[in-house]
């Protein structure tokens, strides 16, 4: 159920504040694509964007369209609650919820909204997705235990897998990797490279070589200084961003000749 | 293991030697500072007993010379910075144990003078029919003495039970409207504001705040425990509002932005992410809040009016509360002549009082370690 989504035009504000101006890109059904860029250049801004978390911040507005297959995210009488459930999100730190168990936390899109589920269907849910997750053997034993007692990288599958549980469309995630070390990496990418066949994946990452090693297309964002909005300078396959950029700015930071 | 430890210790190098460590050079030795305080008890007890004995004198002596004894020893033998330390070091725990004196006191006072009328007569009976004539017959026999708390312990706990089932859900919901929704509004800043003045009245003015509202409705001499109940909830609704504030506002954002990005609306996840989250901090908040009404006397007086039977129903009569009850026995003891039935009464209920008001804190740390979210494996 893989989704399509196609930005036009799109500025974002803090208040009164332009972060990220004028973004329109494409970002085709199953398949992973990386945003890399300095500090500050708005990454995660814009990405908060496409699933509407970017409202939750008190000021946080956007101009412009995001459509996902087509249907604008931004049209009027549109729920954010709707277009949650359908585009998930993996934040940099990982945060499972404390009061619930490693079950639970899965299952929390499903319980947190209220829904009755079957036990044999919860068990199952459960399964399915900590295994999407790579997570199920390191855990089976342990459902019942509280989700924060996993190591830094498990909790981030964990994570993952509370994500892929409620079958979004599309999966947003914020630098996963950032807080982990080398092996739980590997794990994670290993693990993007899966979901890409069910699901579109957008990535941010600080890590030139994990956007090479895992995403198909990648989108260069910069700044032009303090205060002044990021924008997209480049967005191409991610063989031509790091073999062959067009623009000097994307080549002088890909080569690490940057800041 | 015992095998592990043989090993380890073959393998050191060199065996841990017994002379004196050279990077303790110049420190002074462990038994110097019991020494001292000896040396200062002793040299105390003689000073005050030069200007007649008495145990301030000796205790203020004893600590003076301990603490500048103490502070030149070290300073000689490990320098000044360390004299410093050890000055201020003492002087620390002389203004905690100073501090202790007033608790310690009060304790031993109200044990000394309520244990001896607390039995079972006292906690299961009230004082209906206990006139002075009675109270001076058991004097004259010296017969036990008769009459109760019974009626004030129920009033007390039918009272802070209505009070908290008031309080709970308006301070709850205040707070979760402050730091969920209201932001920096100007609602919200309003708000806060008469919070912060509620948490200042007197709680003789709720009293009768509450007193003139139930006039007003239900016409003059509206006293019954509900009223208490209500004027007690005034000064609960600030405390609770505080407390559960400042427990939601550690509850992380990330939590809050997790449950948003699985789609789960706000409601819900304040509600089933924020609060469990944060419940244990607010339950023991809740808790502390009871103990701070529970003793509240000047209140209840204009509210609840007092009574000597037993009254259950707070929608009805008068009632007491042991605050009420210490104050009438003390005030107008039951016999005038016979004052000291009266003044045991008075006593026992104080100690009931400070039962309750130390299960209460200790029934809140159980609470903040029930709820507490699960850490390990
Ligand atoms: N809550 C906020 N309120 C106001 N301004 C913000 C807020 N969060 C971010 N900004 C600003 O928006 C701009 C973009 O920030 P953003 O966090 O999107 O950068 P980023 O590219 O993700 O950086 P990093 O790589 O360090 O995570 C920055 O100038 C930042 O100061
Ligand atoms: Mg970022």
């Amino acid at each position: 159920m893989a989704k399509r989504i196609d930005v036009k035009d799109l500025n974002v504000y803090y208040s009164k504040f332009l972060a990220v101006e004028d973004i329109s890109i494409n970002i085709e059904p199953k398949s992973v694509t990386a945003f890399i860029g300095p500090s500050g250049c708005g990454k995660s801004t814009f990405l908060r964007t496409l699933n509407r978390m970017h409202e939750v911040i008190p000021g946080g507005r956007v101009e412009g369209e995001v459509l996902l297959d087509g249907d604008d995210l931004y049209g009027p009488g549109v729920d954010p609650v709707t277009v949650r459930s359908q585009i998930g999100m993996v934040f940099q730190r990982p945060n499972p919820f404390p009061t619930m168990s490693i079950k639970d936390n899965v299952l929390a899109g499903v319980k947190l909204n209220g829904k009755k589920i079957s036990r044999s269907d919860a068990d199952s849910l459960v399964e399915k997705s900590l295994r999407g997750a790579n997570l199920w053997n390191e855990v089976k034993d342990r459902l019942d235990k509280p989700g924060s007692g996993l190591s830094g990288g498990q909790q981030q599958r964990l994570c993952i897998a509370r994500t892929i549980a409620v079958k979004p469309d599309v999966i947003l995630m914020d630098e996963p990797c950032s807080a982990l070390d080398p092996i739980s990496t590997l794990a994670i990418e290993d693990l993007i490279n899966e979901l890409k066949s069910e699901f579109t994946v957008v990535i941010v990452t600080h890590n030139m070589q994990q956007a090479a090693r895992v995403s198909d297309r990648t989108a260069f964002f910069n700044i032009a200084g303090t205060g002044k909005p990021g924008k997209l300078i480049e967005y191409n396959e991610t063989a031509a961003i790091f073999s062959n950029p067009e623009q000097k700015a994307t080549e002088d930071y890909v080569s690490g000749r940057f800041g | 293991m015992s095998v592990m430890t043989a090993n380890t210790q073959a393998a050191q190098p060199t065996p841990p030697s017994r002379k004196r460590n050279s990077l303790s050079k110049g420190k002074l030795p462990r038994w110097a500072v019991p020494a001292t305080a000896a040396g200062a008890i002793i040299v105390g007890a003689a000073f005050s007993t030069l200007t007649g004995f008495s145990v301030a004198t000796f205790a203020i002596y004893s600590a003076v010379l301990f603490v500048i004894a103490g502070t030149v020893l070290t300073s000689v033998v490990e320098g000044r910075r360390q004299g410093r330390n050890a000055m201020w070091t003492y002087l620390i725990y002389g203004a905690f144990l100073l501090a202790l004196i007033p608790l310690a006191s009060v304790l031993y006072t109200v044990l000394e003078k309520g244990l001896p009328g607390m039995n079972s007569h006292f906690l299961f009976s009230s004082m209906n029919g206990v006139t002075g004539a009675v109270d001076n017959q058991s004097v004259a026999d010296g017969a036990p003495v008769i009459g109760g708390a019974y009626h004030a312990l129920l009033g007390t706990l039918m009272i802070t039970l209505w009070a908290t089932l008031i309080s709970v859900p308006v301070g709850m919901l205040t707070a979760v409207y402050l730091v969920e929704y209201g932001k920096n509004g100007v609602l919200a800043k309003a708000i806060t504001f008469f919070v912060d003045v509620m948490t200042g009245i007197p709680s003789i003015v709720a009293g009768l705040f509450a007193a003139a509202f139930f006039g007003l409705l239900l016409g003059p001499n509206a006293r019954m425990g509900i009223v208490a109940a209500v004027a007690l909830s005034v000064l609960m609704i600030p405390t609770v509002v505080r407390s559960t504030e400042e427990m939601l506002k550690i509850v992380p954002n990330e939590l809050r932005e997790a449950s948003y990005a699985l789609g789960v609306r706000r409601w819900r996840t304040i509600l089933k992410v924020v609060i469990p989250t944060a419940i244990s901090g607010i339950a023991s908040g809740v808790t502390l809040a009871i103990a701070r009404v529970i003793g509240e006397t000047a209140p209840i007086l204009v509210t609840a009016g007092i009574a000597s039977s037993i009254n259950t129903n707070v929608f009805a009569n008068w009632m007491s509360t042991l605050p009420t009850f210490i104050y009438y026995q003390i005030l107008t003891p039951t016999s005038p002549t016979n004052i000291d039935p009266s003044v045991q009464r008075a006593w026992a209920a104080a100690l009931l009082l400070i039962l309750m008001v130390m299960a209460l804190n200790l029934g809140a740390r159980l609470i903040a370690s029930l709820f507490a979210p699960k850490k390990g494996r």
